[in-house]
């Protein structure tokens, strides 16, 4: 039995300890806003935050998050009008959006870490999250509105 | 027969009846050289005997000392045993320290115990093979001896019995431990050191006689003894490069007092990275029960030993290199550059603002700047628990090198790594441990 929280709920799990999270984030638990990419963590549509981290679920084991808090898209805020999803319901930023929860879930983190990104910063913090939609550039204006907007709080 | 042939014959008798004597001479000499007592066994003592504030002493005591970590097989009950050591003179299987009274300690006096620790002699007076550090525990003091014998003596009993060690003859006769102890074991408590101050000492006190830091970060010589002219330079252990803890460690940011601290309380650092491997359980399982106050103490000890005192200037210097490593050029088409961008840079990139210890640079890391890729190959094929992904599975070999080159021409002064590949190749088709 492998325990955890997803979203600050308690979760246990009967699996192979190697079983990838990703799997166990869908098909055990059920939450599907995390999406399956290319398996091997180098598209970033499967990041979650691990401990408030942003992680590449795919490749992270389920027995590596023992008594872990796992956050999914769906956790990231109660009513869906955490500052990142407000911006990009401004912006207009999916198109498709089958690696938006990927790209939320990693500008949380590069947000924590560079609170006013600059291009370079976003070049390489957000340079593992793929988008086939190409939609960059609304992704980087909405980082820099976010950013704008809480510098000026 | 001539008379010389005889003459000679004569010699030759005398000669080898001299060498049996002196042989049998040096043999009964040695034994007598190397035997010790039995120590009278004695009723287990009941667990109420022992004042519940010593028992918890000894509990953070055999945390700290890793007990546990040797005397206990994955599967098994603590304590018991049963665990192998691969050393380069065979294997031996750790003993069952619980108070079971036939196939544990359940009989042995604080005498025996204090005796074990401190010269590596067991109750019946056998001599204990050094892979059992008693080299470091005979550093300890009486009252630390006697609350780890509270807190062994109250565990629960298990009745098993280890394998017997593999060990070719001569080295199964312990008596011949004797001979290793001449050499190479001085016993006695530590002594402390009035030119340095009182964290210093119980610093030196918790590295050299508990935590025996020395046991896995000092080069050992050919009969496996911690050779202390090198202390703290550095060793190989079942193949993988342990750091020097002396300014030899390949980081070019010196271990400052802060960054020791942070690592051995929290297992993360600014400019080093994670505990990973051996060091994990090291910081979760051992040192996670000591007060901040020895962990202060540690830190004060091992920056001393680092001598980063003496290298605060080396420190600014290092960081704003690794920094300025971080600028991309992307018009350049650099595949390498690419991939790292790719796999590595969304989580490892730490231009302009200081790292932190979630964020670990990769320019700082003693792992990129050393000789040796295998501890660096390792993380990223196996990866480190939920904190660094296994990219083993998604990159070939090729990538993988192509990615640590990238990082050794670009993150650091030093030379290229040779035959990145087929090292890859090699950690990878190891079974994990």
């Amino acid at each position: 039995m492998i325990t955890f929280t997803i979203n600050g709920k308690p979760v246990a799990v009967d699996v192979e300890a190697e079983t990838p999270l990703l799997w166990v984030i869908r098909d055990e638990v059920g939450l599907t806003g995390t999406k399956f990419g290319c398996g091997i963590g180098l598209c970033g549509a499967c990041t979650v935050h691990i401990d408030g981290r942003a992680t590449r679920s795919c490749v992270t084991q389920v027995g590596a998050v023992e008594g872990r808090a796992v956050t999914t898209i769906e956790g990231l805020d109660p009513d869906g009008t955490h500052p990142v999803q407000v911006a990009w319901l401004d912006l207009q930023v999916p198109q498709c959006g089958y690696c938006q929860s990927g790209q939320i879930m990693q500008v949380v983190t590069l947000l924590k870490d560079f609170p006013n990104p600059t291009d370079q910063d976003i070049d390489s913090v957000m340079a593992g999250n793929l988008c086939r939609c190409v939609t960059y550039t609304r992704i980087r204006a909405a980082i820099k509105q976010i950013a704008a907007h809480q510098g000026s709080k | 027969m001539s008379n010389s042939l005889r003459r000679g014959y004569a010699l030759l008798k005398r000669f080898l009846a001299g060498t049996l004597v002196f042989l049998g001479v040096a043999v009964v000499g040695f034994t007598a050289f190397a035997w010790r007592s039995a120590i009278a066994p004695v009723a287990t003592p009941s667990v109420a005997s022992f004042a519940p504030e010593r028992v918890a002493q000894g509990e953070v005591l055999a945390a700290a000392g890793f007990c546990a970590t040797c005397h206990t097989v994955k599967g098994g009950k603590p304590f018991a045993g049963g665990y192998a050591m691969t050393t380069g003179f065979g294997t031996i299987y750790s003993s069952n320290i619980t108070p079971d009274v036939k196939t544990g300690i359940g009989t042995w006096s604080l005498a025996a115990f204090s005796r074990a620790l401190r010269e590596g002699v067991a109750d019946d007076g056998s001599h204990l093979y050094p892979v059992f550090p008693y080299d470091h525990f005979t550093k300890l003091t009486d009252a630390d001896i006697a609350a780890l014998y509270a807190y062994v003596m109250t565990r629960p009993a298990v009745e098993y019995e280890p394998p017997a060690n593999l060990l070719p003859f001569p080295l199964n006769m312990r008596a011949l431990q004797a001979g290793w102890k001449l050499l190479f074991f001085r016993s006695g408590p530590l002594e402390g050191q009035p030119a340095h101050d009182a964290a210093w000492n119980r610093g030196a006190y918790l590295a050299e006689g508990l935590s025996h830091c020395g046991a896995c970060h000092t080069p050992r010589n050919s009969l496996g003894a911690e050779d202390h002219s090198r202390a703290y330079s550095g060793a190989m252990l079942d193949g993988r490069p342990v750091p020097a803890l002396t300014k030899a460690n390949f980081s070019p940011v010196p271990w400052s007092q802060d960054e020791l601290f942070s690592y051995l309380r929290t297992g993360t650092s600014s400019f080093h990275g994670r505990a990973g491997g051996p060091m994990a359980a090291v910081v979760r399982d051992g040192l996670s029960k000591l007060p901040d106050t020895d962990i202060r103490a540690l830190a004060v000890y091992f920056a001393d030993v680092g001598d980063t005192a003496a290298r605060t200037g080396e420190m600014q210097a290092a960081v704003k290199r690794a920094q300025n490593a971080e600028i991309l050029d992307l018009s350049q088409h650099d595949e390498s550059a690419r991939l790292y961008l790719t796999a590595c840079a969304s989580c490892h990139y730490n231009g302009g603002a200081s790292s932190a210890s979630n964020r670990p640079n990769l320019a700082t890391l003693a792992d990129v700047n050393s000789p040796d890729p295998t501890n660096l190959i390792r993380i990223v094929v196996f990866g480190h628990r939920a904190d660094m992904p296994a990219f083993g599975s998604g990159l070939s070999n090729a990538d993988i090198a192509r990615i640590l080159a990238y990082l050794r021409a670009t993150r650091t002064t030093s030379g290229p790594w040779t035959d990145l590949e087929a090292k890859v190749a090699q950690i990878r088709s190891q079974p994990r441990p």
